[in-house]
C-alpha cells in the first residue's frame, strides 16, 4: 500500500452531479435556434403546458439567464424557489418550473460567458428535478457558450430548433444544424414559426439538410394579447397549430 | 439546504477520483469554499459526514474558506466582495447563484458591472490523498 495525492489542480465538484440529476428525467429537449426573436420561449413555455395537458410530467428551464421571458408567458408574479438539500422548482400550470428571475429579480444580470457557464452549472448541479417525463429547456440564441455547455454538461440532450421564414433565420439555423450534426447531437427537428406568406421555404431548406421538418405555426397577433394568461393562450391560433405538431415531438426519433 | 446538494456534488466527485485511480481508502480531502457563495461550513461539513460512502468513512474533510476578490474589466480595480453590503434577501440570491452579483453589485470605483470573480466563487476539491 502506499500513499497517493491526487493532482494539485482543483476539480468543479458540480459538474459530476449533474447526470444524477437528471437520471429519473426521460426526455430533455433544448429550444434552441441560431438567432433571437424567433419566438423560442413561447415554443418552449407551449410544448411544456401542451405535454402537460397531455398527461406529461413536465420540467421547464429559462436556461436564457440574460434575457428570460417565461415568467412573462405564463404569469408569474413572484418567482419563489424553494430549497432542500438543493433547489426545488416551482410549481406552476401543472409543471415544475426554473428560472434565473428567482434570484435576480427584475435587475439587469449581464453576464460574461464564463459567467453564464457558472449559472448553468450550478442551476443543473443543484436542481431537484425529480421525476420528468420531458425537461424542457429555452435556451438563448445562437451557438455560445450555453449551447456548448448544454451539449457538453447534459449527455441526453436534444435540440428542438424554431426557425421563422426569413433566409436570415435560417442562415443562422443552417449553422446551427450543421454543428449538432458534426457533434453528433440529435435533432428532433424544426419548427418555422411566425408563418405569413410564402417567401422562402424553409421547409424544402430543411429537408434538403437532412433534418426532420415538423410543421408550420403561423404568425398570431393575439399571442401577445395573452401573454400570462395560459388558457387564453391555449385558445390561440399559434398554440392550436403548435399543439397538433406536439404529437410529431413525442414519437419523434431523433435524427 | 443547497450546502447538501454541494456536498453530493463533492462525494460524487471523490468518488470518481476513487474510481480512477483504484483507491481503496480515502485519507483526506481538502476543499476551498468560496466566500462569494457563503456556504455555512457546519451543514457543509454534516452533510458531508452524512453522504460518505464506506471507502470514505476514515477521510477528514479538510475546508479551507477563500476570501472573494473581484476585479473590474473596465478600470482594473480590485476590492474584496466583504466590502460590499447586501441585505439577507440578496445574500440568499448570490447563495445560490454566486453570478447574481452582477444584478446587484457594481464596481466601488467606476460603477461598473462589468467585473470578474477572480477567486472564491464556490466550492472546489482541491485534492484526495487516499491509499491504493
Amino acid at each position: 500500500m502506499r500513499a497517493l495525492k491526487e493532482s494539485n489542480s482543483p476539480v468543479d465538484p458540480r459538474v459530476n452531479v449533474i447526470d444524477k440529476r437528471l437520471e429519473n428525467v426521460k426526455r430533455i429537449v433544448a429550444v434552441s435556434s441560431g438567432k433571437g426573436g424567433v419566438g423560442k420561449s413561447l415554443i418552449a413555455s407551449t410544448l411544456a403546458l401542451s405535454l402537460v395537458k397531455k398527461g406529461f410530467t413536465v420540467g421547464l428551464f429559462d436556461a436564457d439567464f440574460t434575457s428570460p421571458s417565461i415568467h412573462r408567458i405564463l404569469g408569474v408574479k413572484k418567482l419563489e424557489i424553494k430549497e432542500e438539500r438543493g433547489i426545488l422548482p416551482m410549481q406552476i400550470h401543472g409543471l415544475k418550473y426554473v428560472s434565473i428571475v428567482a434570484f435576480s429579480g427584475q435587475k439587469a444580470l449581464p453576464l460574461r460567458g464564463v459567467d453564464v457557464s457558472n449559472v448553468l452549472i450550478e442551476l443543473f448541479s443543484a436542481t431537484l428535478w425529480g421525476s420528468l417525463d420531458y425537461l424542457v429547456i429555452d435556451m438563448p440564441p445562437g451557438i455560445g457558450d450555453a449551447t456548448l455547455d448544454i451539449i457538453r454538461l447534459v449527455k441526453r440532450i436534444e435540440f428542438l430548433i424554431v426557425c421563422t421564414p426569413s433566409l436570415l433565420a435560417f442562415e443562422t439555423v443552417e449553422k446551427l444544424l450543421t454543428l449538432l450534426r458534426e457533434l453528433k447531437v440529435p435533432v428532433i427537428g424544426v419548427i418555422e414559426n411566425m408563418k405569413m406568406k410564402q417567401v422562402f421555404s424553409i421547409k424544402d431548406k430543411v429537408a434538403g439538410a437532412g433534418f426532420p421538418f415538423l410543421g408550420e405555426v403561423p404568425f398570431d397577433l393575439d399571442v401577445e394579447n395573452v401573454l400570462g394568461d395560459v388558457e387564453a393562450l391555449f385558445g390561440t391560433a399559434f398554440a392550436k397549430k403548435l399543439d397538433e405538431i406536439v404529437p410529431r415531438i413525442i414519437f419523434s426519433q431523433s435524427a | 439546504m443547497h450546502e447538501w446538494a454541494l456536498a453530493e456534488a463533492i462525494i460524487s466527485s471523490v468518488i470518481k477520483v476513487v474510481e480512477k485511480e483504484g483507491l481503496i481508502e480515502v485519507k483526506e480531502v481538502r476543499i476551498k469554499v468560496g466566500e462569494l457563495q457563503q456556504v455555512d461550513i457546519d451543514i457543509l461539513e454534516f452533510a458531508l459526514s452524512e453522504l460518505k460512502t464506506d471507502k470514505l468513512k476514515n477521510a477528514r474533510f479538510v475546508i479551507e474558506t477563500v476570501k472573494a476578490e473581484l476585479r473590474c474589466r473596465a478600470c482594473g480595480h480590485l476590492w474584496n466582495f466583504s466590502q460590499n453590503k447586501l441585505d439577507n434577501g440578496l445574500k440568499e440570491s448570490v447563495h445560490f447563484v454566486p453570478e447574481t452579483i452582477h444584478a446587484y453589485i457594481r464596481c466601488p470605483k467606476c460603477g461598473s458591472p462589468d467585473f470578474e470573480i477572480l477567486e472564491g466563487r464556490g466550492v472546489l476539491l482541491e485534492s484526495v490523498k487516499g491509499v491504493k
